[in-house]
C-alpha cells in the first residue's frame, strides 16, 4: 500500500516539476505546481503526516497557487513570445551545475539509501495533531509566534507594496 | 516498505529541478513557483527525516517553512505586480537596470 | 487490504453518490417550485406528477445540446475546469458521518479535509473564467478566486471554534460531542457566521457576483454550454447539499436524533441507524431550503459591499468569537 503510493506519487511529483520548467504558457505552470503540491501530499500521507498533508493542500494548493493564479489573470500574461529558456552560454553549465547539486545531495545521503522506517506505534504516531500540537506549543513557542509577527509583517508590506503607484 | 533513501532522492531530485528553473528561466513569476518547489523539497526531507527519527521536530519545522513560503509569496507577488506596472513586462532580462 | 473489507465501504459509498445526485437534482427542481410559490408563481408542473420528472427532463435536454466551445479557447483546460468542479463538490461526502459509525472515512483531521477541499473548489471556476477567453468569464473567475479566498478565512475561523468545543477534528467525535446540547446553541455566533460564508463559498445569492447575469451575462459559465454547462450547474447544487450537511454536523447534531436519549436505547440496532439516517437528511434538507429561501428573499450585495463584509465584520467577528469561545472553555 505504501509502496504503490509512494511510487505513484514521486512519480506524478516530478512530472509536475518537470512542467513547471517547461511549459509556455505561465497558467499551465501554475496548473503543474498545484500536481506537484498535491503528490506531496500524498507522499505526506504515505510517511504517516497527515496534519501536514492537509496543511498542504490549505496552504499551497488553496491559497498560494490560487495567488499566482490570480495574478497571471490579473496581468493577463499570455504564453511568451520570447524563448522561455535564457539557452545562451549558461544554459548548459546551469544544466551541469543542477546536476552537480543532485549528485552532491546523492552522495550525502547514500549511507541513509537503504534505512527504513521505525514501525513501533509511538513512531508512527508523530504526525498526529496531538503531538504536532504540544510541539508546536510547548518546546517552539516562540519559533511560532515569531512566525505569526513574520506573517503580520509580510501582509502590511504586501498590501503596501502593491497599492503604491510608482513614477 | 520503501526505505528512507526513496523520499530523499525524490526530494533531491525536485530541488535540482527547481535550481534549474529559477536558473533557467525567463518570467519572474515562473522563478517565483521555482522557488516555491525548492521549498517543498525541502519540506519532504524533513518530513522524511522526522518519521525516521521518530521525532516532531522536523514536521514542527515544515509548518514554519509553509508560513514563510506563504509571507515569500504575499511579498513576491505584490512585487511582481509593482514591477509589471513599472515596465510592462515580467521578464527578468529586461530589468537590468538599477535605475527605473 | 482485502475486497471483502472493502464492500460494505463500497456499497456506502454507491449510496452516498446515488443520494447525492439525486438531491442536487431535486434541489433544483425544488428551488423552482418554492421561487415561484416565493412569487406567487406556478412553477414547473407538467413533467410528471407536481413536476417531478423535471430534473430527468432537464438533463435529457442538456444531453442533447450541442456542445460548444469558443474558438480561442484553450480547450484543454475549458474541459478540465467543469470536471475539476464536480470533483471537488463529490469529494467532501468521504468524511461525512450519516450515522453512527455510518461513514466513507473517520480520518482524525476529518474536518481540515473539508476545508481543503472546499479550498479546491476555486480552481473550477478561476480556470473556466480564464480557459474560455471571454471578458466576462475572466472577470467572473477573477471574482470568484478574490471572493473565496476572503470568505475561507473566517469559515476557517468559525470551524475552529468548533473544534475547540468538540476538541477533536474527527467528524464523528464532533458529532458525539453535540450529544448533550447542540453547537448552535453553544456557539450562536460561529454558527451565524459559517451559514454567511457557506452562502458565499457556494458562490449562492446574495453573495453570485461571480456570476451576476445583469453585469456578466453568466459570469465564468458564459462559454459553456450542452454537459459541461450541466456539470457545472450540478457542482453548484451539490455545493448546496453539501454546505447543508455540513452545517448539520458541526452545529446541529449531525445525525444525532432530537431527544433520542430519551428512546433511542430501546430500539433495535437498524431502527436506531435508520433513524439516524433520516434525522441527518431531514435537517440537510432544511438547510437546502434556508439555502433557496434566501436567494429568493436577498438582493445581491455589490463587490466592495461583499469584500467589506468579509475583511472587516466577518473576519473580526470570527477572529473574537474564537476567543471568546475558547475563554468559556477554559472557564466552565
Amino acid at each position: 500500500m505504501q509502496v504503490v503510493l509512494f511510487g505513484i506519487c514521486a512519480l506524478l511529483a516530478i512530472v509536475g516539476a518537470v512542467g513547471v520548467i517547461t511549459a509556455r504558457n505561465p497558467v499551465y505552470s501554475a496548473l503543474f505546481l498545484v500536481l506537484n503540491f498535491f503528490s506531496l501530499a500524498g507522499l505526506y500521507l504515505s510517511l504517516e503526516a497527515q496534519f501536514l498533508a492537509v496543511t498542504q493542500v490549505i496552504v499551497y494548493a488553496g491559497a498560494i497557487v490560487v495567488l499566482f493564479l490570480f495574478v497571471i489573470m490579473l496581468l493577463n500574461l499570455r504564453p511568451e513570445d520570447l524563448p522561455r529558456f535564457r539557452l545562451d552560454r549558461t544554459g548548459p553549465l546551469v544544466v551541469l551545475l543542477s546536476l552537480g547539486l543532485l549528485l552532491g545531495v546523492g552522495m550525502g545521503i547514500w549511507s541513509l539509501l537503504g534505512a527504513s522506517f521505525p514501525q513501533d506505534p509511538q513512531a508512527q504516531a508523530v504526525g498526529t495533531v496531538e503531538s504536532l500540537g504540544r510541539a508546536l506549543f510547548g518546546r517552539y513557542l516562540v519559533g511560532f509566534e515569531v512566525v505569526a509577527v513574520l506573517l503580520l509583517v509580510a501582509m502590511i508590506g504586501s498590501v503596501m507594496l502593491a497599492k503604491r503607484r510608482f513614477q | 516498505m520503501v526505505p528512507a533513501g526513496g523520499y530523499l532522492l525524490v526530494s533531491a531530485l525536485l530541488f535540482s529541478l527547481g535550481v534549474m528553473g529559477v536558473l533557467l528561466r525567463r518570467s519572474a513569476i515562473v522563478m517565483f513557483m521555482c522557488v516555491e518547489m525548492m521549498l517543498n523539497a525541502v519540506n519532504l526531507s524533513l518530513v522524511a527525516f522526522s518519521r525516521l527519527l521518530g521525532d516532531p521536530t522536523g514536521q514542527v519545522l515544515v509548518f514554519f517553512v509553509m508560513c514563510v513560503a506563504a509571507a515569500e509569496v504575499s511579498v513576491g507577488l505584490a512585487l511582481v505586480i509593482a514591477l509589471f506596472r513599472n515596465r510592462e513586462s515580467i521578464d527578468v532580462d529586461q530589468i537590468r537596470l538599477l535605475r527605473g | 487490504m482485502a475486497f471483502e473489507s472493502l464492500q460494505p465501504k463500497l456499497l456506502l459509498l454507491a449510496a452516498a453518490l446515488l443520494a447525492l445526485f439525486t438531491m442536487a437534482a431535486y434541489t433544483v427542481y425544488f428551488e423552482r417550485r418554492i421561487s415561484a410559490w416565493i412569487q406567487n408563481r406556478i412553477g414547473p408542473n407538467r413533467v410528471g406528477p407536481f413536476g417531478l420528472l423535471q430534473p430527468l427532463a432537464d438533463v435529457l435536454k442538456l444531453l442533447f445540446k450541442e456542445d460548444i466551445a469558443p474558438a480561442a479557447a484553450d480547450r484543454l483546460l475549458h474541459r478540465l475546469a467543469p470536471m475539476i468542479s464536480v470533483t471537488a463538490a463529490v469529494a467532501t461526502i468521504g468524511v461525512l458521518p450519516f450515522a453512527h459509525n455510518l461513514i466513507l472515512a473517520d480520518v482524525n483531521i476529518g474536518i481540515l479535509y473539508i476545508l481543503a477541499i472546499t479550498s479546491l473548489n476555486v480552481y473550477g471556476i478561476t480556470l473556466s473564467g480564464w480557459a474560455s477567453n471571454s471578458k466576462y468569464a475572466l472577470l467572473g473567475g477573477l471574482r470568484s478566486s478574490a471572493q473565496l479566498i476572503s470568505y475561507e478565512i473566517a469559515m476557517g475561523l468559525a470551524v475552529l471554534s468548533v473544534v475547540v468545543q468538540s476538541e477533536s477534528l474527527m467528524t464523528s467525535q464532533i458529532v458525539e460531542a453535540q450529544a448533550e446540547i447542540w453547537n448552535v446553541l453553544r456557539n450562536p455566533l460561529g454558527f451565524l457566521i459559517f451559514l454567511i460564508t457557506a452562502f458565499a463559498e457556494t458562490n449562492r445569492l446574495p453573495f453570485d457576483l461571480p456570476e451576476a447575469e445583469q453585469e456578466l451575462v453568466a459570469g465564468y459559465h458564459t462559454e459553456y454550454s450542452s454537459m459541461k454547462f450541466g456539470m457545472f450547474y450540478v457542482a453548484e447544487y451539490m455545493n448546496v447539499v453539501l454546505s447543508s450537511a455540513v452545517i448539520t454536523t458541526l452545529f446541529f447534531g449531525g445525525y444525532l436524533v432530537p431527544f433520542g436519549h430519551l428512546f433511542m436505547s430501546d430500539l433495535p440496532a437498524w431502527a436506531r441507524t435508520g433513524l439516524e439516517v433520516l434525522s441527518f437528511f431531514g435537517k440537510t434538507g432544511f438547510f437546502v431550503f434556508v439555502f433557496i429561501w434566501v436567494r429568493w428573499t436577498i438582493p445581491r450585495f455589490k463587490y466592495n459591499q461583499l469584500m467589506r463584509l468579509g475583511w472587516v465584520y466577518l473576519f473580526p467577528l470570527a477572529v473574537l468569537n474564537l476567543v471568546l469561545v475558547a475563554l468559556a472553555r477554559m472557564l466552565f
